[in-house]
């Protein structure tokens, strides 16, 4: 019960529940690199190879979803740096800022899923 | 009285001789030289007639007979006794990986006994032995039995008879051991089959244990076992059975008595105390239900519907002792509640703090402040030991230390007193509220599950949503994994209760031990399994072909110890040198590990590695087919980390 409140808590900060960014607020990143820097940085181990958000584990449990429509680079920044909860802090010796660009560039490709309609597994 | 059968010689005559072989064969070493065969016979003769001669014979009379020259056969053997003292306990099967200590037992269950009820099963490991044993009681309720020895047996199933402790799980241990130093073969009954305190070493997690000296002494501690392991809190017990009790003969059958099993009835919350508890839940504005493994049955989750649809609640947790399609379950925030009744939770610190693992750790409250706290629960009545199966302390303003089902119906009654017309319409538009919020979180479900549908490793989401279609028209039960909203909960028996304490590589077999208890009911068993978890015992899935155990395993296959990936991440990071070598001795490739492959060698089918998640529907449905022919399956899909 904690694991889901807190799971859904940290989705309202970091996604569709915050305004959408404004693309020019973020620094000019390179999308392909930053796909590349989010498996080298570990990012998925939690968020998922698509930053789909991932469940399950204890203090260890799954990031939430950040992608589509990630929060805004500044604020994104700021929690990468200091995070709030549970994950680990990436400070600039390990990600340097231009490497926090070239993920979020990343993060503004991934496009909108399916709608649930055209899935005839959720059916029920 | 049996009687042993003997061999030609008696053993008066056989003594006799014995020592007059004996006698001569001195007497040749010490007598002079003589001169011809005659007076070397009247020498012989004389010297029989002496007192030295006398005494010699005597000493001979008293002393052990090595039992392989003489007494070779058996009748009524104390392991007969044993079997017929387990048999009063209903026991429907025993799990064993065979050992010498209790062959006694073993020969004596499958011959006198006729190998039903209980019906042996064949492990591979101890481990999984208790493991199999926990995964039936988490289905069927009640203990199943299993036989080891010591040292290396106990050890072996030391991790998963801690998972039993913690778990509450009653499994009901047998200890071969040898006790007469005496009757131990040289060598290996003394390096490897003797302890002096055989249980010591799982004493600090089991509920109970004796050492019986006797047959009666063995009936007595083996109903007593039973008794104590069924009574709340349930836990694991073990029993030695002697290899000198088991292999020799019952002394008089007409002095053994094999006492009646009467169960303890769980205990009920204090009428007062529970009624204290009704007045806070019935005026709650906002109350919340969080619960454990509460229910044993149809019956408890019937109550824990009643005790909701009485008062309102949203009731979180519960596992199979709520529908999760009901209109209240899963609903609530524990932020929001003025009071929250707290049921069997293992972790009710856990519950209502969150803890955050940083450098420095910090503890937020997730209650608002003045928000009343109950707890009904039966881990109240536990005493902790050595082993910290509990939670930290926790400041409650009610406290029942009880059992929830028990105590349900009284709970129900006390809140239906005090709930008049008037409240009774506050609380139906409440219900009301959170109806309409339980089907727009139905909803957001599958939304969710739409996010990198078609991604690559698949994702855990649509891994379930696959596993469901799969089994959703059959009369499915999961034995480890699956579920959330979009499972249809709607039977006590869809999930099983709480097994195992956490260590990896238990999860496997206590699925088999489930479906084991699910087979005569025919239903189809399902199991999402880890890697990391499938590699510490994977003999259990050779068992499950062996006995005929139909059930479907479907891999979480994310080739990592992948919480311990996170864990060395974590340290890294901290550390700021990075999560580079995280990797290493956290995760299982180079090789990866062909499941499937492993899953044909012990005669399952397996179909995999499965990557495209285009591939998984229709290769589930191949493998639900082989399941209800009766067959063991494994589907190898690879999936991302979470």
């Amino acid at each position: 019960m904690r694991l889901l409140m807190l799971m859904t808590l940290m989705a309202s900060l970091l996604t569709a529940q915050t305004p959408s960014p404004a693309p020019n607020a973020a620094p000019r990143g390179n999308a392909d690199n930053g796909k590349k820097l989010f498996v080298t940085y570990g990012c998925y181990q939690c968020h998922g190879y698509a930053a789909h958000g991932g469940a399950g584990g204890d203090s260890l449990r799954g990031g939430p979803r950040i992608a589509p429509k990630p929060i805004p680079f500044a604020a994104f920044s700021k929690y990468v740096r200091r995070p709030l909860d549970q994950m680990p802090p990436y400070t600039e010796k390990l990600a340097s800022d231009q490497d926090l660009a070239d993920i979020y560039a990343w993060l503004l490709t991934i496009p909108e899923p399916p709608p649930v309609s055209s899935i005839p597994q959720l059916k029920e | 009285m049996a009687k042993r059968k003997k061999t030609a010689v008696s053993r008066r005559g056989f003594l006799k001789g014995a020592a007059v072989s004996a006698a001569a064969g001195a007497a040749a070493i010490v007598a002079p030289p003589i001169a011809n065969a005659e007076q070397a016979a009247a020498q012989q003769v004389a010297q029989r007639t002496t007192p030295a001669f006398a005494a010699g014979v005597l000493a001979a009379e008293a002393r052990p007979l090595a039992t392989d020259l003489e007494v070779l056969t058996v009748q009524d053997p104390g392991s007969d006794f044993m079997v017929d003292v387990l048999k009063t306990l209903g026991f429907e099967y025993i799990a064993a990986n065979p050992a010498s200590s209790f062959r006694g037992l073993h020969e004596s269950f499958l011959s006198y006994g006729g190998n039903r009820n209980p019906e042996w099963i064949t492990c591979c490991h101890e481990e999984s032995s208790v493991a199999i044993a926990s995964g039936y009681y988490a289905v069927e309720g009640k203990p199943m039995a299993v036989a080891t020895f010591v040292p290396a047996g106990l050890q072996h199933a030391a991790m998963t008879l801690y998972g039993a402790f913690a778990s509450h799980n009653p499994v009901y241990t047998i200890l071969g051991n040898h006790m007469d130093a005496a009757r131990r073969r040289p060598g290996i009954d003394w390096s490897g089959h003797s302890v002096q305190d055989a249980p010591a070493m799982v004493r600090d997690f089991v509920k109970w244990d004796d050492t019986p000296i006797s047959l009666q002494h063995f009936a007595e501690s083996a109903v007593r076992a039973y008794k104590i392991a069924m009574t709340v809190p349930y836990g694991p017990v073990v029993v030695v059975a002697d290899s000198s009790l088991q292999e020799d003969a019952v002394p008089d059958r007409s002095k053994l008595h094999i006492p009646k099993l009467t169960l303890a009835q769980p205990p009920t919350g204090d009428p007062k105390t529970v009624a204290e508890a009704a007045k806070l839940l019935v005026a709650a504005e906002s109350p919340l239900i969080i619960a454990g493994d509460v229910v044993r049955d149809e019956e408890g989750r019937r109550l824990m519907v009643e005790l909701a649809e009485t008062l309102q609640v949203p009731v979180q947790g519960a596992g199979r002792g709520m529908p999760n399609r009901h209109p209240l379950s899963g609903g609530g925030r524990v932020g929001n509640a003025d009071v929250i009744l707290g049921l069997n939770l293992s972790d009710l610190f856990g519950t209502i703090y969150n803890f955050r693992d940083q450098q420095e750790v910090s503890l937020t409250s997730l209650i608002k402040p003045g928000t009343k706290l109950i707890n009904i629960s039966a881990y109240d009545l536990n005493v902790p030991r050595n082993y910290q199966n509990i939670d930290r302390y926790t400041e409650v303003d009610i406290s029942i230390a009880a059992d929830p089902q028990a105590t349900l119906p009284v709970l129900i009654e006390a809140c239906k007193r005090l709930i008049t017309g008037d409240r009774r319409r506050v609380l139906d538009e409440r219900g009301k509220a959170l109806a309409a919020a339980s089907a727009q979180a139905l909803q957001r479900a599958r939304v969710e599950a739409t996010y990198a549908w078609d991604a690559t490793p698949i994702t855990t989401a649509r891994l379930s949503v696959e596993v469901w279609n799969a089994i959703k028209d059959k009369d499915w039960a999961s034995v480890g994994g699956g579920g959330g909203r979009l499972w249809n909960n709607d039977k006590f028996y869809r999930f099983m209760g709480e097994a195992g304490g956490g260590g990896v590589g238990g999860g496997l077999p206590i699925a088999v031990g489930a479906a084991l208890a699910h087979k005569k009911h025919g239903r189809l068993c399902v199991r999402i399994q880890t890697d990391g978890d499938l590699m510490v015992a994977n003999g259990a899935i050779w068992t499950a072909v062996h006995h005929r155990i139909p059930m479907l395993f479907v891999m979480h296959n994310n080739r990592a110890y992948h919480q311990e990936v996170m864990h060395v991440q974590r340290m890294g990071n901290r550390r700021q040198r990075g999560m580079g070598n995280a990797y290493i001795g956290t995760t299982i490739t180079d090789p990866n590990v062909d499941f499937a492959m492993l899953a044909r060698s012990m005669g399952a089918y397996g179909e995999g590695p499965i990557t495209d998640p285009k591939d998984l529907g229709p290769a589930l449905r191949r493998a639900v087919e082989r399941v209800e022919k009766g067959e063991v399956a494994l589907v190898d899909s690879v999936t991302q980390p979470r």
